[in-house]
């Protein structure tokens, strides 16, 4: 069935490109903070019911769904803190940013109804330190919600008064503190070490405190919820995945760009429809689906739905695999395939060098390793170090089967998951691009060329 | 003379320090002040910030070595970060960052001479649609896809050397 674009309401993208829509005044014409006094009328738990009946789904990357994440905040807990990720960081993903900027009220508008319902007084922002044109919107965004009465003050509400106040915490270059528990010794003021889980956040999170850590998109789509009810919200998704789908797409497409669009649409319908091909009409060749962690995808893997689930389980996905005829499994018996992660779509057509891409994924994570498990700190600098050998033409014979043994020695051996945003891409472009990287260890040893075109998969 | 920070840095401190429940959580954001202030983190700075917060000169040195974007070292007056991350990489992220090491004679990492610039090859910028970019400071230089777009920056912040620590619009109380 295709999917029809029109009539999708623009929920977190409303305001960009909207000039003064940054502003406290510009955000309170355009319906910034309408939603608040709703909120407060309703008990908190019937704001979090709201929230799980909307199926609204983290958009962080793991795709959890946020009204239950925060139902295992401990009942009577006394001091509960919300911390708001707005780190992003992941390579292919600039939506949040784009919030930050355009539409800060709306962001702390939600941190406004998700505190209420979580009981929390105190919320921290946790924002990337190179972003800082952002940092300064939305510094200036807090202290205006403070000098209107809507932060810092007694509200009155369902039981008594609410009162929240809002800090803004700035990052210092650090990809590992976008991961949420790293996040946490970052805000502490300590170097940004993942911690191992559980205990979970939400149980002992900042300062031994529970916590939610949500995505700046996750709590941007609040407002819109309470104001027209979860119902409404969970109906403009697929079954278990409610509202619409943020996709950032970058690379070799006509018009790349963020786009707020149905969450059952097919990356097909996202190149060719949306971004309006590839430019020179020149053929797809790869497709990352959510951010460079994400394992790539094929021409021939493109008519799934952008939709959490069903990147993750639809069989036209070909499993990842850990070497030739050995699928990835991701416990109880679960083939990995790829995920939505971060909505960042990395474009790639005919012309692109698959085992530069590689190396310059591997790169990343190699240089971001935090370096607290051997697994992950080793096994990077490795990855990097022979994928940037097969891109140079230098590979070696036994190289790619080294790349897939180094990845599944990473894969589930680490503290925290960048050691499998570097293990499952390596693994993906072992399986969908081995006669490329193969034909590049051909060519080092100086056997004739493999044609580009004689791809695996 | 000991480094010492500024009366408004001060009051800056003060008000940080009432938004977190102890003196450590301070510790990041003093850093930032710092730095703005001083220009970089030397031993003295480190030493100044651990006082001011009553933490071990160690737990300061250790905080300001893992984060990329605290320097030991004075700094260009125009930190340039170029992404050669995917999406730059793919739409000409490279010869970016090729045409201003040409331009400035200079690797990542390394200052000019007049010490306008320091050069970073930056991670992804989450600037992804509309790559090849680049940032200092608090401006964006987007789609830089020809030779001349790139030159056209750098003799903007020629022009104009805008400091990362660019004076902030908004400050705490
Ligand atoms: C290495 C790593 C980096 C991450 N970076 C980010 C990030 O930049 N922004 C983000 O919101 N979540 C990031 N996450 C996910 C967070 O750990 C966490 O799941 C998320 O913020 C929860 O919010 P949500 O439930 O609203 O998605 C990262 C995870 C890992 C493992
Ligand atoms: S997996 Fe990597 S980044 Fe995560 S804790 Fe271990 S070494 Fe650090
Ligand atoms: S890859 Fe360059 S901005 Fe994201």
């Amino acid at each position: 069935m295709p999917v029809s674009r029109g009539d999708m309401p623009k929920i977190v993208t409303r305001s960009f490109g909207v000039d003064g829509s940054n502003t406290i005044e510009g955000a309170t014409a355009r319906g910034a903070y309408s939603r608040v006094d709703k909120a407060l009328a309703m008990t908190p738990a019937a704001v979090t019911d709201e929230v799980k009946k909307s199926n609204l789904r983290g958009r962080g990357g793991a795709g959890f769904p946020t009204g239950l994440k925060w139902t295992f905040i401990p009942k009577g807990s006394s001091t509960v803190y919300l911390v708001i990720n707005a780190d992003e960081s992941e390579p292919g993903t600039c939506k949040d940013r784009e919030i930050l900027f355009w539409d800060p009220h709306l962001l702390i508008e939600g941190i406004l109804l998700a505190s209420y319902a979580l009981g929390c007084h105190h919320a921290y922002i946790y924002i990337r330190g190179e972003m800082m044109r952002e940092h300064q919107v939305l510094a200036r965004a807090v202290a205006d919600a403070y000098a209107k009465g809507w932060l810092g003050r007694d509200r009155p509400c369902a039981g008594g008064t609410f009162k929240i106040d809002v800090t803004v915490h700035r990052g210092a270059g650090a990809y590992i503190c976008g991961e949420e528990t790293a996040l946490l010794n970052s805000l502490e003021g300590q170097r940004g070490w993942p911690r191992l889980k559980p205990p979970f956040p939400a149980v002992k999170g900042v300062w031994g405190k529970p916590t939610i850590v949500n995505n700046v998109e996750t709590i941007a789509n609040l407002p819109a919820i309470i104001e027209h009810g979860g119902e409404w919200f969970a109906g403009l998704g697929t079954p278990r995945s409610g509202g619409t789908r943020i996709l950032c797409v970058s690379g070799h497409v006509a018009k790349p760009g963020v786009y707020e669009l149905p969450m059952g649409i097919t990356l097909r319908e996202v190149i060719y429809d949306v971004c309006g091909g590839i430019p020179g009409g020149r053929a797809l060749k790869g497709v990352i689906p959510g951010g460079s962690s994400m394992p790539i995808l094929d021409p021939s893997e493109i008519d799934v739905p952008m939709e959490f689930d069903a990147l993750m389980t639809d069989a036209r996905i070909k499993p990842v695999q850990v070497r030739p005829g050995v699928n990835f499994d991701l416990g109880g018996g679960k083939q990995l395939r790829t995920m939505a992660g971060s909505g960042g779509v990395i474009v790639m057509d005919e012309t692109t060098d698959m085992a530069r891409v590689c190396w310059r994924v591997m790169k990343f994570y190699a240089h971001e390793s935090c370096g607290q498990c051997t697994p992950c700190r080793e096994g990077t600098g490795w990855l990097e170090r022979i994928t940037r050998r097969l891109a140079a033409g230098e590979g070696r014979p036994g190289d790619v089967e080294l790349c897939e043994s180094i990845a599944a020695g990473i894969a589930g051996n680490t503290i925290c998951p960048l050691g499998d945003a570097a293990a499952w891409p390596m693994l993906a472009f072992a399986t969908k691009f081995r006669g490329e990287l193969q034909s590049k260890i051909k060519e080092a040893n100086g056997v004739a060329k493999v044609p580009a075109a004689t791809v695996a998969g | 003379m000991p480094l010492a920070f500024s009366d408004s840095t001060l009051k800056q401190i003060a008000d940080l320090r009432a938004r977190y429940p102890d003196a450590q959580a301070a510790c990041m954001p003093v850093l930032h002040l710092a730095q703005d202030e001083f220009g970089h983190l030397g031993d003295d700075a480190i030493h100044l910030v651990a006082e001011t917060l009553d933490l071990p000169d160690a737990h300061v040195y250790g905080v300001v070595t893992f984060y990329t974007m605290f320097r030991r070292e004075p700094s260009g007056k125009n930190v340039l970060r170029v992404c050669t991350n995917v999406s730059c990489m793919i739409t000409g992220g490279y010869d970016v960052l090729a045409r201003v090491c040409k331009r400035l004679g200079i690797q990542p990492g390394q200052k000019t001479a007049d010490g306008l610039f320091s050069l970073v090859e930056e991670e992804c910028l989450a600037a992804c649609a509309d790559a090849p970019a680049t940032v200092c400071g608090q401006k964006y230089y987007l789609r830089l896809d020809t030779p001349a777009k790139v030159d056209a920056m750098l003799d903007e912040l020629a022009r104009v050397p805008e400091q990362e620590r660019v004076a902030p619009f908004w400050k705490a109380g």
